[in-house]
């Protein structure tokens, strides 16, 4: 099939995602995004993977490239300051679970605008995947 | 010494007592890229030891490799503590040398080499967390505090159950809203600062002394 030009966008399901390991989740994206693609997971990843995806995303950095990733997610449900919210997290201890997350090359997402409710990116046209 | 300076070397010995329970502890100061993290190391470190452990650069990524002090002694009274000050690498998902070139007339060999050396503190400032006891963590508060690199640490830290204090730094512009920070982050602290000037650094000290003696309690 010939290819058409344009930016490939890519939307994960949660269920694809927690067939993944971290570490396999990690390359996946890395990979995937590497190749100039965008993706939309469902279910995004924990700070700790977040900050793992970052670690590795600063290794594979070539100058001209790849120059990293742009990363925006929805905050946890818990920092939204309901003081009820966070006496029964702390009662029942309710895991705090990452929401939709978009993660892309540097070089072709960017983040126009984001707040606790909002995220809005703009996709740099020409650059996008092979 | 004078009774200011007194009253806050002993504030902020009592604030690490408070928090750590104990009598060495590691304050690593974190933050995205030209947010103020070394000249707010600087401030603290020119106030309990006299001297400074950076230099500063309105260049992204001026500090590229972790730098601490240690064993700074904090007096407190007729006792004494010691603490470790790591000031870290900016935070950050990307490092593009054309902006050193573009925007801050680096030659390409040089900004590249920062770049390269960039990446590698962004490691670093991440395996830090594994090492430090308490954080102060530099905003900003003149840019949107909404970004994924903000989030991205503070939820490092909660999940590590670290302590944290953030500092809305740079209000001595007149574009800083640290009101914004405040609503963006209910759930931490927020204390407006100016690490350039040194205004309301007295307060930064006392809000940590409250903030973690009340987390100290609950925990009991």
């Amino acid at each position: 099939m010939k290819k058409e030009k344009g930016v490939s966008v890519t939307l994960i399901s949660r269920k694809k995602l927690e067939s993944f390991s971290t570490d396999e989740k990690i390359d996946y994206i890395i990979k995937e995004v590497s190749k100039g693609k965008i993706l939309v997971l469902e279910n995004g990843l924990t700070p700790v993977e977040q900050s793992a995806l970052i670690q590795q995303t600063m290794a594979k950095i070539d100058h001209d490239t790849f120059i990293g990733i742009e990363m925006e997610g929805y905050a946890d449900v818990e920092n939204d300051g309901n003081m009820l919210r966070k006496i029964l997290n702390k009662i029942f201890g309710v895991i705090k679970k990452p929401r939709m997350t978009v993660i892309g090359p540097a070089n072709l997402l960017k983040t126009v605008y984001k707040d606790n409710n909002v995220i809005q990116t703009m996709i740099i046209t020409g650059k996008g995947a092979k | 010494m004078g009774v200011l300076e007194r009253f806050r070397i002993t504030r902020f010995a009592l604030w690490i007592q408070r928090v750590f329970g104990k009598r060495h502890a590691r304050i690593g100061i974190y933050g995205p890229p030209n947010v103020g993290k070394t000249t707010l190391a600087n401030r603290m470190l020119m106030d309990w030891a006299g001297e400074t452990i950076g230099t500063v650069s309105e260049i992204p990524h001026e500090t590229r490799r972790a730098k601490w002090k240690s064993n700074v002694k904090i007096e407190n009274g007729s006792s004494s503590l010691v603490i470790d000050i790591v000031d870290t690498p900016g935070i950050a998902t990307k490092v593009d040398y054309k902006e050193f070139i573009e925007q801050y007339g680096l030659d390409p060999d040089e900004a590249k080499r920062r770049a390269k050396e960039a990446t590698e503190g962004v490691i670093e400032a991440i395996r830090w967390l594994e090492s430090i006891d308490g954080v102060v963590l530099v905003m900003d508060s003149t840019e949107n505090p909404f970004t994924q690199v903000n989030v991205t640490i503070l939820g490092n830290l909660e999940a590590r159950n670290l302590p944290v204090i953030i500092a809305a730094n740079k209000i001595d512009l007149e574009k800083s809203s640290p009101a914004t920070l405040k609503s963006a982050f209910p759930q931490h602290p927020v204390v407006p600062i100016s690490a350039l000037t040194g205004y309301n650094l007295d307060n930064l000290y006392t809000t940590m002394v409250k903030h973690f003696g009340k987390r100290r309690r609950k925990r009991k």
